[in-house]
């Protein structure tokens, strides 16, 4: 049932919203001094309705969770406004009365399921203990609890309710959690970044778990989560956390479809749609950065980076105007807001790829197999890849996968198996990065996901740059500055940032500089591994039309390596989709979007919410991603396969990478034409 | 190609997390601090200038003066020997600091050298290395420091060498730790693929970043080398008479306590007991400070 | 698990080898011989060695090492140079009495340790935090040869109330010895309370920070129950590991205890061999100290293993 059904269905249950904030306020105390961290937050939640908060980062929106379940930090404490959970004050109770609230009346579900659990106790006891509070004796919980892991579809409860946390995977214990959650039976169920640290088909899973138990049970939901496309998916109604205020709130239909705020509006163009492509249709950006925490400017908070920001939205902070039912901005030019100018940069003439010569890096029998303790994981197995001059070749995959693995394997950092052929230009590369030439080493380079991890924080940004040059490069003196100072300049970075160590700069702009860095020796391949999938969407924008600049200026070609499958469309020509370190298919980045597709492709795809609106029909992928230990016969794919042949020649034979059409590759039994057919039938039209 | 893209990064820069105020702003906010450091200052006043603060000559003996009890004349009284105690405390404090120094001076370089190639290179050094610091663990510090000085003979250079070499495996395994760490970070990745050499990625990426870790360690283990030079002193194998020091003479003179001389003992185990306290104090707030 | 027991027993037994090597060698260097020290220097060179002959001292190295370890492992722990007698009953009696003082310091400081870093952790911050933080860390860093002293000076002298010698004397009953024992185990408490302490703090203060603590708060549960059920039992396992290390620096402790108030414990009896360099008595004192040290950390180890379900169970399905 999709959000807007359940909308229609549900609420006019009860008239009493089961959640209202009004004016709400919190402040937190750093260093002495008082940082605001919500500001005049106001919304309500009606009965079994579904709302969305949705913010980057510092926007304040897990602080709202905090704040409602009285479990802010020590430092932190509420400074102003009300809030009532079905009508009781949780700010006014005393100890026993709050414990009742937490038991019986709100639930919350956070990220990483794995650490809340306790990894000392059993499951099912940790489940039993919420039936405990409710007051049922210990037999009749474990036996509701084992009940429970059954509606979270969990099969075979009573043998997960013996194992201890760390035995269980994400999914599992994610499905616990909600468990756990749901098993009080509350009004109000709080769900803060639940998925972000799960796969792309377990998040799906989870996601549909929630949406149908939020039916069956009948409790309102807050959905906290920087994705958008989610929200879209799963909120009835939809609020836009800015820097600890609420910007804009409405249905989320409409608020996605029409955005009434400038900042809502800069948002929804960041990400990338269907039909926008490096070079044509580019990415729009939100110039500037959010204001530091605990600031205290007059106006509007979004005035510095709006693009149409008069001298009276810094002057004076715009109330919430209604601008619909039950819809709302806080911007004194909501009607402009829809035709904001764009801060696009213009289309870019890329170079002109492919001179059907030879492919700039050849792998072959790629294969990496780890061994711990006896136990031998298979990592890649029998990857066989080529790169194009000048193309990018778009990554994908789920954990398990094995796409860092050949990311690394190819840039030296980890050694392949025996019999792995990594060639560039024809020549072999050397396994260990250690003993390869320095032309081979200036060739190949590599972007990061986490800027954190990947600069050297007690260097400098003068010193991390020149590096390369030096190394790689072999300039010195004035050279090494002009060319030191270009860089800078491509990468938008300013001088006075040189001087500057990678803790004082954001997220987005650290990874600048390890862009500049990766540039610096002037390789011809750059891998580019989740570089934005650790930054805000505001920034990634930024960060991809770089990316984009950058091989336009520099004619490099990209190994694109995401999990993100709208910035993969967005950068890549041609993709390759990995499963248990095998490619399942292979290329060019419209086909293997339109289709037909492998059914991995088609699960994958249909797993990752879009915010252009519903696929169709969702695939459900049976089970968990089998680990890479243990992987199962044949076709690695056929113990979740939906379209596993009735013939069983997919548990036994592992099909080939067969070209099923110019250019286009696959790993199937099924002949391409008979997907072709099944897959047609099934969709709207794609 | 213009750029007609964003303006450039305009950005604020943000000092995340840490506050403006650099650390020994923050350090001097602390009690503990102050109090600590007040402590360590005066003691390394007088180890520096003992004998020119000092009413009494410490050395100089007096038959008919012995055994006397706090008085105008000796403010912490005179021992069997006729000596000034309060001078003698004064003046001790060389003997022990000075060793304390140098000891953990010396265990601290070889461990982190240690540290940083079992860490990073791993491979044979790690093993063997790690062999040496379960045989050094194996038995309590005073026991292999005694052991080693029961053979070589008493002295201060010798007991410098064996706390530095007892040190040198603890502090290794402390900065092997953080050295692992700093191995799962891609910024060594992408040293390696500028073709930095070993050498190279060890001193000058990775030492950096563990430097607060030796310096917490140094810290750390200069309050424990007091503790066992003090204690090595009062089991007669540290620093020979008639050098004032503190573990010696309360050595020389705990017999006589239970007849009731209590000063000649009394004074010098408070003033062990201050140093070693202020030390502790000292390295409490470094950690603090650096773990905000 | 048993794998992970045989490795560790294995490991101890190669550690316990070095040591005795250490140990060995340790006696070898020092100057001048053992004949010549019993006789004396007015003996004849050849009655020297006749006499180095017959202790078997001017064989080759390896031999000797080879006659030592063979002699250890069959209960003969060679003849004291002291006292002209075998060194095994002194080692034994020795020992005991070491026990008993340990174990009299273990008993108090244990509980007393956990509760006070417990109760630090659940105070954080406040008064009774900071209070419990710096006086145990201030009395870890006492040496306890000083702390002694002042006790000494204050119970023994000044008031009177305890006796200040550790021995009761032969045949005493257990609650004079319990007595005599008290000022001697102070020192010892106060040293190892503050480690103790400090790494229950750490490891509530962590169990309480955590995710689980907030799934548990927020399932309705009281704050005890929190603290009982699900915080303790995860913080507890870091300080039980610590406890094993305690021993050595206890060890280390009982040598400078047990000289100061004269006590014929263990460690007495090698720091009176060193001063004699009676070595057979040193090495033999060394070892055993080795050995039990060995022990005590290897069950430390098996118990953290037990506790802990993933170390116990592996790793996920």
């Amino acid at each position: 049932m999709t959000a807007t059904e359940t909308a229609a269905a549900g609420s006019v249950d009860d008239l009493t919203p089961t959640l209202q904030v009004e004016h709400l306020e919190v402040t937190h105390r750093v260093r002495g001094q008082d940082r605001r961290a919500l500001r005049d937050v106001s919304f309500q939640i009606g009965r079994r309705e579904s709302y969305g908060l949705v913010g980057e980062s510092g926007s304040g929106k897990s602080t709202v969770a905090l704040a409602l379940t009285r479990y802010l930090p020590r430092n932190g404490r509420v400074s102003g406004g009300r809030i009532s959970i079905n009508g009781q004050d949780p700010l006014a109770m005393d100890a026993a009365a709050l414990r009742e609230l937490r038991a019986r009346t709100v639930s919350m579900v956070y990220q990483e399921p794995g650490k809340a659990l306790n990894p000392s106790i059993r499951v099912g006891r940790q489940v039993a203990e919420v039936y405990e509070v409710a007051g049922f004796d210990g037999s009749a919980a474990q036996d509701k609890a084992e009940a429970m892991l059954r509606t979270v579809q969990i099969s075979d409860p009573g043998r997960v309710m013996g194992l201890y946390p760390h035995q269980i995977s994400g999914g599992m214990a994610q499905r616990v959690v909600i468990a756990m959650a749901l098993a009080a039976e509350p009004s109000l169920l709080i769900l803060d970044e639940p998925t972000t640290a799960l796969d792309a088909t377990v998040e799906a899973e989870v996601l549909d778990l929630v949406a149908a138990l939020r039916e069956d049970f009948g409790a309102s939901v807050l959905f906290i989560s920087h994705n958008l496309a989610v929200i879209a998916k799963m909120c009835d109604r939809v609020g836009v956390l800015y820097a600890g205020e609420l910007l804009e709130e409405g249905p989320a239909e409409q608020v996605f479809q029409e955005p009434r705020h400038p900042y809502t509006v800069g948002l929804l163009r960041c990400i990338p749609r269907r039909g926008q492509r490096k070079d044509a249709g580019r990415l729009d950006t939100i110039p500037g950065f959010l204001p530091p925490p605990g600031h205290t400017l007059p106006g509007c908070v979004f005035a510095p980076r709006c693009p149409i920001a008069e001298e009276r939205c810094r002057e004076a902070r715009p109330p919430a105007f209604p601008v619909g039912p039950a819809r709302s901005s806080r911007c004194y030019f909501h009607d402009a807001a829809s035709d904001l100018p764009t801060n696009a940069p213009p289309d870019i003439q890329l170079p002109a790829t492919r001179d059907a010569a030879e492919p700039v890096v050849t792998l072959q029998h790629l294969s990496k197999t780890f061994t711990h303790g006896g136990e031998s994981v298979r990592a890649l197995v029998g990857v066989n890849l080529s790169l194009e001059r000048g193309e990018t070749l778009g990554l994908v995959g789920e954990s398990g996968s094995g796409k860092t693995t050949l990311a690394r394997a190819l840039l030296g950092l980890i050694a392949p198996d025996e019999g792995s052929v990594v060639d560039l230009d024809g020549s072999a590369l050397a396994a260990q990065a250690r003993r390869r030439p320095r032309e081979q080493l200036k060739a190949l380079q590599i972007v990061f996901q986490n800027p954190d991890s990947a600069l050297n924080r007690r260097h400098t940004v003068r010193r991390l740059i020149s590096r390369p040059l030096s190394r790689l490069a072999g300039l010195s003196g004035a050279r090494l500055q002009e060319r030191l100072m270009d860089l800078v300049r491509s990468v938008r970075l300013e001088e006075r940032h040189l001087s500057l160590r990678p803790s004082q700069l954001s997220g987005g702009l650290k990874q600048r500089v390890a862009i500049a860095r990766a540039f610096g020796g002037g390789p011809r391949i750059v891998v580019c591994d989740e570089p934005t999938s650790a930054l805000d969407v505001s920034v990634q924008a930024a960060i991809l039309n770089l990316l984009a600049d950058l091989q336009a200026k520099e004619q490099v070609t990209y190994m694109f390596i995401s999990h993100d499958l709208g910035v993969v469309r967005y950068l890549s020509d041609r993709i390759a989709v990995l499963y248990l370190g095998k490619i399942m298919e292979l290329g060019p980045a419209e086909t293997v979007f339109a289709g037909p597709h492998h059914p991995y492709t088609e699960a994958l795809l249909s797993a990752v919410p879009s915010i252009d609106g519903q696929r169709a029909e969702r695939i459900r992928l049976q089970g968990e991603i089998p680990s890479a230990a243990d992987p199962p016969s044949g076709c690695v794919f056929h113990t979740r396969c939906p379209r596993r042949l009735p013939t069983g020649v997919c548990e036994t034979s592992d099909p080939p990478l067969a070209e099923v059409a110019p250019g286009h590759l696959m790993s199937c039994h099924i002949p391409i034409d008979q997907l072709t057919i099944l897959q047609r039938t099934e969709q709207d039209g794609d | 190609m213009t750029d007609v893209v964003a303006a450039p990064a305009a950005e604020v820069t943000v000092a995340r997390g840490r506050g403006a105020l650099p650390a020994w702003r923050l350090l001097l906010r602390r009690p503990t601090f102050i109090v600590g450091a007040a402590i360590l200052l005066f003691w390394v006043v007088c180890a520096v200038f003992g004998h020119l603060v000092a009413p009494q000559d410490p050395l100089a003996q007096s038959l008919l003066a012995t055994n006397k009890g706090p008085s105008a004349a000796h403010w912490f009284g005179t021992d069997q020997l006729g000596r000034d105690v309060f001078s003698r405390v004064l003046v001790g404090a060389r003997s022990i600091l000075v060793i304390a120094f140098f000891a953990t001076l010396l265990g601290t370089v070889a461990g982190t050298a240690l540290g940083l190639a079992m860490g990073y290179l791993g491979g044979v050094i790690d093993i063997v290395g790690g062999r040496l610091v379960e045989a050094v663990l194996a038995l309590p510090l005073v026991i292999v420091a005694f052991l080693f000085i029961v053979a070589v003979g008493p002295s201060t250079l010798t007991v410098i060498i064996v706390i530095g070499l007892v040190f040198t495996p603890l502090i290794a395994r402390t900065v092997r730790s953080a050295v692992l760490v700093e191995r799962q970070q891609d910024y060594l990745a992408s040293a390696r693929l500028l073709g930095e050499n070993r050498s190279y990625i060890m001193f000058i990426e990775v030492l950096p970043n563990v430097l607060p870790v030796v310096l917490v360690e140094f810290t750390v283990r200069l309050g424990y080398a007091i503790f066992a030079i003090a204690s090595l002193s009062f089991l007669g194998f540290g620093v020979q008479p008639p050098t004032p020091d503190w573990g010696a003479d309360i050595s020389v003179n705990y017999g006589v306590l239970p007849a009731g001389y209590w000063w000649m003992t009394l004074f010098p185990a408070l003033a062990i007991a201050s140093l070693v306290v202020a030390i502790n104090l000292v390295t409490d707030s470094i950690e603090q400070v650096i773990a905000s | 698990m048993a794998t992970y027991i045989l490795k560790r027993l294995g490991l101890a037994l190669i550690t316990l080898w070095l040591l005795s090597v250490i140990v060995f060698l340790a006696t070898q260097v020092v100057p001048g011989d053992p004949g010549r020290a019993i006789l004396g220097n007015l003996a004849a060179p050849s009655a020297v060695r006749a006499l180095d002959h017959q202790l078997g001292v001017d064989r080759p190295l390896i031999e000797q090492y080879w006659t030592w370890i063979t002699g250890l492992l069959h209960g003969d722990f060679g003849t004291s140079t002291q006292f002209r007698a075998p060194v095994e009953p002194y080692v034994q009696a020795a020992l005991v009495n070491s026990l008993k003082l340990a174990a009299l310091a273990f008993v108090i400081v244990v509980p007393l340790g956990i509760v006070g870093g417990v109760v630090a952790a659940l105070n954080y911050g406040r008064p009774a935090d900071r209070i419990i933080s710096v006086a145990g860390l201030s009395a870890t860093t006492v040496p306890e040869f000083v702390s002694g002293i002042v006790l000494i000076v204050i119970f023994g002298v000044a008031l009177k109330v305890l006796p200040v010698s550790a021995s009761a004397g032969a045949g005493a009953s257990p609650a004079s010895q319990f007595q005599h024992l008290i000022l001697p185990a102070i020192p010892l408490v106060l040293v190892l309370f503050g480690y103790i302490a400090r790494m229950a703090r750490a490891g509530t203060i962590e169990a309480l920070n955590s995710d689980y603590a907030r799934t548990a708060t927020l399932k309705g549960l009281k704050r005890s129950v929190v603290i009982r059920r699900h915080v303790l039992r995860n913080s507890l396992l870091p300080t039980i590991t610590v406890i094993a290390t305690q021993l050595g620096y206890l060890i280390g402790g009982l040598v400078v205890v047990e000289v100061l108030f004269n006590y014929q414990g263990i460690g007495q009896l090698i720091f009176k061999a060193a001063t004699a360099k009676d070595f057979p008595m040193l090495a033999a004192g060394v070892l055993t100290i080795g050995v039990v040290y060995m022990v005590a950390t290897l069950i430390a180890d098996i118990l953290a293993t037990m506790l802990n379900p993933r170390l116990r169970l592996g790793g996920a399905e």
